[in-house]
């Protein structure tokens, strides 16, 4: 995963509440077996409509989407994440995730910065009063920068880590690979198996 | 120290205590895969060189892909039929078991993993899907993951977690007739709301919740995910041990004897405390339906469209205008006189064969209503062919409904299933979203038996509508 310190782009103001997964990408667009190319599911069922503010200059090109309260609430769909990435998103700031979408995220490389209800409200203010302002996201110091706007944020300390230093989640546990195998010599015997099949 | 159910699942599962800011490293022991959320998680070991750590803890089933009629022949559209060959293929070269269309075990995951004895008590259950919170009707700890995490838990068997909060969501009372499961849940939603739950596993108690059988715990548990929550649990008691006893993958002999003695300690300790509470009495619930575009916007059968200009919080107002204008419908109007073109009886939430007995048992002697079409799809093939061997499906054709394969179907719309812009439909899924079944489809979702009801009169209806 490459490291996230800090992005400025620009900011695209997402006046919804409960923008679930299902919006974020619908799922006639899940059908793929690649990690990539799913650019044209997001927002799918919206972007049909002239008004959607990514059918508008200069939102178009934007990559921090600013959204209601409750994004991402619903399937577990990592697609999701995919399709924001895909776009061109790297951050999304929100009053409140949902928890799949947050870790999702966060495995990706894709910032869900949490931030107050209140500073959400001004940034769609400023995002809709002068289109095209910049947002900055730094992770460093984890605040949220746009003209003489400022507002701090909030993400999970470990995944901040994580983002920070670029690094991947199965090498890390692979460090603990002896744990693992200690931990399954103590399982209860009448626990379940599968019946696996040879692999081939 | 006295602690709740999912805290001794949890601590029974760490293989690492994480120091600080780190997380737990909590032991899988059931992985749920099915063709969706795989393909790049396999990809992703063969890319790293890593083997799957445990095939014998994993199993596969073709769910959100598969047409419910003329499964003998391929699957007419492509990318799905390459989606459900990938999975094919990923688990022949992994070793994985897989329940492909028209094996008789197949059906929707979180049908298929409880019906085999697979979900058991005190286990940690993942799936690359959110609706595997059902499996906690058991008292396992089961929950959904994205898609990277299903390739950690391939890869190390592990997931790195920070634990989860507690909410215990006490049911007191007991349930007036033609009042279900599904009316609880959907209940408990529009009490706490879409985000109530964010970071809890919900733990259902309470008299009405242990007068569930288990099928109807699985529905509970099942929309543990709409309110936000990771997780949904339900202690394990003797209905539970009766479910599992003699399933293919029970323990049986001494080793049955121990796993009832060791479920039996899986209990939240009397003096143990959450971290949050809700009541609810079930002696005042009454079948409730939704009438927005999240779960959270329902409201009992009896009442009426709501008007968005009384609701004080300014994102749920905007968001009920928003709901209102998708779904077509006006303020103030009566619930009862809703009409729907579709009826859709399945899903991982009411898919199961009590479900099927009791939107037949409201169907029998009665006819789908003029111009309705009601699609009638089993969780799985073994509830296909148990409703089957009781006469259900007899019912259902006479009524004049469609008895399909099984799958996700309609509840999601990944299948030709889906409805057309500006259908309506009742439907015994988990989710209204926007879209959910099929591009400007409206979904109200309701309980089998106002889903029965509902085909018979052709507006949203209970079985008490029907005398």
């Amino acid at each position: 995963m490459e490291a996230f310190t800090t992005h400025t782009g620009v900011g695209v103001p997402l006046r919804r509440s409960n923008v679930d997964t299902d919006q974020i990408i619908p799922a006639v667009y899940l059908k793929r077996v690649t990690r990539t190319g799913f650019e044209d599911g997001l927002f799918a069922a919206w972007r049909g409509d002239e008004q959607f503010v990514l059918n508008q200059e200069p939102f178009r090109a934007g990559s921090v989407l600013v959204a209601g309260p409750d994004f991402g609430t619903g399937s577990s769909r990592e697609h999701a994440v995919w399709a924001l990435m895909d776009y061109g998103f790297r951050v999304v700031i929100s009053s409140r995730f949902a928890d799949i979408f947050r870790g999702n995220s966060g495995k990706q490389g894709l910032v869900a910065a949490q931030c107050e209800q209140s500073d959400v409200e001004l940034l769609w203010k400023l995002l809709e009063n002068e289109p095209g302002t910049e947002v900055t996201v730094d992770l460093t110091n984890n605040t949220v920068v746009a003209k003489d706007f400022t507002a701090p944020f909030t993400v999970d300390e470990y995944t901040r880590w994580r983002l920070l230093e670029g690094l991947d989640d199965i090498a890390l546990t692979l460090r603990h690979a002896d744990d693992i195998t200690e931990f399954e010599q103590r399982r209860q015997g009448w626990l379940p198996t599968t019946d696996p099949v040879p692999a081939s | 120290m006295s602690r709740t159910l999912a805290e001794k699942v949890w601590e029974a599962h760490v293989v690492r205590h994480g120091s600080g800011a780190e997380p737990d490293l909590l032991y899988i022991d059931l992985h749920l895969l099915h063709e969706v959320t795989s393909p790049q998680a396999f990809d992703g070991l063969r890319l790293a060189g890593r083997q799957l750590r445990r095939p014998d803890l994993t199993i596969a089933t073709e769910d959100h892909n598969v047409p419910t009629i003329d499964i003998e022949l391929p699957i007419a559209d492509p990318v799905s039929r390459t989606q459900v060959e990938t999975l094919r293929k990923n688990c022949a070269e992994f070793g994985v078991r897989l329940h492909p269309m028209g094996d008789a075990e197949q059906g929707i995951v979180h049908v298929v993993g409880p019906q085999l004895g697979l979900t058991q008590p005190g286990m940690t259950v993942v799936c690359g899907d959110s609706h595997t919170s059902t499996h906690g009707a058991f008292g396992a700890l089961a929950f959904g993951i994205g898609t990277s995490e299903v390739e950690h838990v391939m890869a190390t068997q592990t997931l790195p977690l920070r634990p989860f909060k507690t909410m215990a969501i006490t049911v007191d009372g007991e349930l007036k007739p033609g009042v279900t499961a599904k009316d609880i849940i959907l209940a408990v939603i529009a009490k706490i709301g879409t985000g109530g739950g964010q970071g809890y596993v919900l733990e259902y108690r309470g008299r009405a919740i242990e007068a569930l059988s288990m099928e109807a715990r699985m529905t509970v548990c099942n929309m543990s995910i709409e309110a936000g929550a990771r997780a949904g649990m339900i202690a394990p008691d003797q209905t539970t041990f009766d479910y599992i006893e003699g399933r293919p993958h029970a323990p049986s002999g001494a080793d049955w004897d121990a796993a009832v003695e060791y479920w039996k300690t899986l209990r939240t300790d009397d003096d143990a405390e959450f971290d949050a509470e809700v009541h609810l009495d079930a002696d005042e619930l009454t079948p409730f339906v939704t009438w927005g575009t999240n779960p959270g916007q329902g409201l009992p059968l009896s009442a009426s469209v709501p008007d968005p200009e009384a609701i004080v919080d300014e994102n749920e107002r905007v968001a009920a205008e928003k709901a209102l204008t998708y779904m077509g419908l006006e303020p103030g109007t009566p619930l009862r006189d809703i009409h729907v073109d579709t009826v859709f009886l399945g899903s991982c939430t009411n898919g199961r064969i009590e479900d099927l007995r009791s939107a037949a048992a409201v169907l029998r002697g009665h006819k789908v209503a003029e111009g309705v079409r009601m699609l009638v799809v089993p969780g799985s093939m073994r509830v296909r062919a148990q409703a089957e061997s009781e006469g259900l499906h007899e019912v259902f054709l006479a009524a004049g409904a469609e008895w399909r394969q099984a799958g996700c179907s309609m509840c999601l719309g990944m299948n030709p299933d889906q409805l057309k812009p500006g259908e309506r439909s009742a439907s015994t899924s988990n989710r209204n979203f926007e879209g959910r079944q099929g591009k400007g489809g409206r979904t109200h979702l309701v309980s089998p038996l106002v889903a029965a009801a509902t085909a018979v009169r052709g507006t949203l209806s209970s079985p008490a509508d029907l005398v």
